[in-house]
């Protein structure tokens, strides 16, 4: 089991309020992520679960059960951090170790669990190296297999991808998912990166300021964002931004409308003119300036533009969407 | 440095600085041992004939020469014990958040900035005198019997004078060791259920094996050749009590006028010296290498 619900959950460092009252519901085997801008306070409320950090005010309940006063160890979470923090001085299998032996487990129940981690994470050739003599990625596993030795009731990933390089992040998200799957155990997952968030997640949770902006599916959330901030976070590259009379005929103060929902042609709606195209092969982004401001549109990566076309644009209107005053959707 | 050129005139640079240390290390040692070989005794005018070990010989048949040999290597070994230990706590101490933390700090360190010889003084006057010293008058307010330190327990309170001045050394260094000490490995050991205890001797404790080792080396240099807070406090004394090998040269050649033996004191403190950093090196070297 691995439920995990924040009721009414706060966070001040003395004056500074980093976290306002917060409710927030995870249920077990869910793979949450948790996204939002830097100092918004997802480090903050992942500590707060796993009680690194002790709340101002609130309750946290796992598996329906009041662990607010409770400590780290007895809360049954496991973390990885974002420096791994492996311990420099012990072996790699003293380091996936050490958790069962501070619980005092029997050395021959130890190693059968350490043996089964280091097959499962491929670590079993390196059992006896430190870690620094170790690559980033290796590291990373024996981080996440000091975490699942212990069994325990979810996971807390705080930004554990962010020091490798591309392509090994890319390994790693897909093992990490691979991980969920088989272990189906609860995991909170905190990342700035938008493709992370939107491939391992089955919920997304965006803050901003230490508040929820939306709860939901990947795709719930890029579809239906709740607001221009949602909108604007969720998608990569951004979406676009027009208000004035352009939004009004649309009857909204602000209408936003992905890259990828507007076509590009000889005729078209917007006229404007091509500053800066990147192809990337399989795309182009073009950065087009128009009369209501610039426009990134992504084109198909056979489209031909360069610096100075001029271009027409046409959003697909069932794609648009609309934001009142103050941010809302409409 | 990269190129064959750029080491050559590396080494050229450095040169004159290393020459001049050699020397200046090479002719002082060259000449006690010189002096060392000589019957060359200012009390006795004449030429001073060549007398091979003579002086060795006279040295180690010295009846103060063993326990002045085991003296050094218990105030060796006891300071260092009271400073690494002791350096460890105060350092966890003062890593604590605390009121006044600057201050504190600064008042830790002062000792080390006190003169040997006054710092043994004030111990032996102003604390350790059984008639105006501060322990004296806390044993009668007790209604205790004054202990008189340095007469009864010479050896241990020459420990405790010199380990008050290099305690600060060590909790300076064992400090900013532990605040090297990355906090999320802390936290990952707290989740991993180490509890305070199991957290110092897993993770802190070797974290500060490094720090400590460069602790230990750098004091036993120093603590090899104490020699001031002897002489103003004890004289080496009473008897042979307190005597180390520092004191036992400087008696010899300096109160007995005899160059050819502290010399060949000196000698053997030396070889001594180099005997103690073989055996630290073979057992904590290792501690040093990354
Ligand atoms: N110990 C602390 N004392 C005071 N303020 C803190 C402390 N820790 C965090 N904060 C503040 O709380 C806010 C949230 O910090 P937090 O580390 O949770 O951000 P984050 O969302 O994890 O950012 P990032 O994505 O850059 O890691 C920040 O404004 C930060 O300055
Ligand atoms: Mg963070």
């Amino acid at each position: 089991m691995g439920q995990i619900e924040l009721k009414g959950v706060t966070k001040r460092f003395g004056d500074a309020e980093v976290i306002p009252p917060l409710d927030l519901q995870i249920n077990d085997g869910e793979f949450v992520v948790f996204v939002g801008p830097s100092g918004c306070g997802k480090s903050t409320l992942l500590r707060l679960i796993a009680g690194l950090e002790d709340v101002s005010g609130g309750e946290i309940q796992i598996d329906g059960r009041n662990a607010t006063a409770e400590r780290p160890a007895q809360r049954g979470l496991a973390m990885v951090f974002q420096s791994y923090a492996l311990y420099p001085h012990m072996s790699v299998r003293k380091n996936i170790a050490f958790p069962l032996k501070m619980a005092k487990m029997s050395q021959r129940e130890i190693d059968a669990k350490v043996d089964n981690a280091a097959k499962v994470l491929n670590l079993s050739s390196y059992l006896d190296r430190r870690p620094g003599q170790l690559s980033g990625g290796q590291r990373q596993r024996v981080a996440i297999g000091r975490a699942i030795v212990r069994s325990p009731k979810a996971f807390l990933f705080d930004e554990p991808l962010s020091n490798l390089d591309a392509a090994l992040r890319v390994n790693m998200r897909l093992e990490i998912s691979e991980l969920h799957n088989t272990l189906k155990t609860t995991m909170i997952y905190v990342t700035h990166d938008q493709v992370e968030a939107m491939t391992m997640a089955d919920k997304i949770v965006v803050l901003q300021a230490g508040r929820i902006e939306q709860v939901g599916s990947p795709l719930d959330l890029y579809r239906h964002p709740k607001n221009r901030f949602v909108a604007g976070f969720i998608g990569s590259p951004k979406m676009n931004f027009i208000g004035g009379a352009e939004a009004a005929k649309y009857d909204a103060h602000e209408i936003g409308i992905r890259p990828e929902h507007i076509d590009v042609g000889t005729t078209g709606a917007w006229q404007g003119r091509v500053t800066v195209s990147e192809h990337l092969g399989s795309d182009t982004y073009l950065h087009v300036q128009t009369d209501y401001g610039i426009i990134n549109v992504r084109a198909d990566g056979e489209v031909a533009l360069h610096h100075g076309d001029t271009v027409w644009l046409t959003p697909n209107a069932a794609c648009i969407h609309r934001f009142d005053q103050s941010g809302n959707t409409l | 440095m990269a190129t064959q050129a750029s080491r050559a005139a590396g080494r050229l640079m450095i040169s004159p600085a290393v020459i001049l240390l050699f020397l200046w290390m090479i002719v002082p040692l060259g000449m006690t041992i010189y002096f060392s070989f000589l019957r060359y005794n200012l009390l006795i005018p004449g030429d001073n004939p060549l007398v091979g070990f003579e002086n060795y010989q006279f040295f180690f048949t010295d009846p103060n020469f063993w326990p002045a040999l085991i003296n050094t290597l218990v105030l060796v070994l006891g300071v260092l014990l009271i400073t690494t230990i002791g350096g460890i706590l105060l350092a966890l101490l003062l890593d604590q958040p605390m009121f006044g933390q600057g201050i504190v700090r600064v008042l830790v360190i002062a000792p080390f900035f006190v003169m040997p010889t006054v710092s043994a003084l004030v111990w032996k006057n102003m604390f350790m005198n059984p008639v105006n010293g501060l322990f004296g008058w806390l044993a009668t307010v007790f209604g205790l019997q004054p202990f008189d330190f340095l007469a009864q327990a010479p050896l241990f309170s020459i420990i405790l004078i010199v380990a008050w001045q290099w305690l600060p050394f060590a909790t300076l260094i064992l400090l900013t060791a532990l605040q090297s000490l990355d906090s999320e490995q802390l936290e990952a050991a707290e989740m991993d259920g180490a509890g305070p205890v199991s957290r110092f001797f897993h993770i802190m404790l070797p974290h500060l094996a490094r720090a400590a080792t460069v602790v230990i080396l750098i004091q036993t240099i120093f603590l090899l050749s104490i020699f001031a807070e002897i002489l103003v406090t004890t004289n080496g004394g009473p008897g042979n009590a307190s005597t180390n090998l520092t004191y036992l040269v400087y008696s010899q050649s300096l109160l007995q006028y005899d160059v050819g033996l502290g010399s060949a004191g000196g000698v053997i403190a030396v070889i001594l010296a180099n005997i103690v950093a073989i055996f630290l090196m073979r057992m904590i070297g290792k501690n040093l290498e990354t």
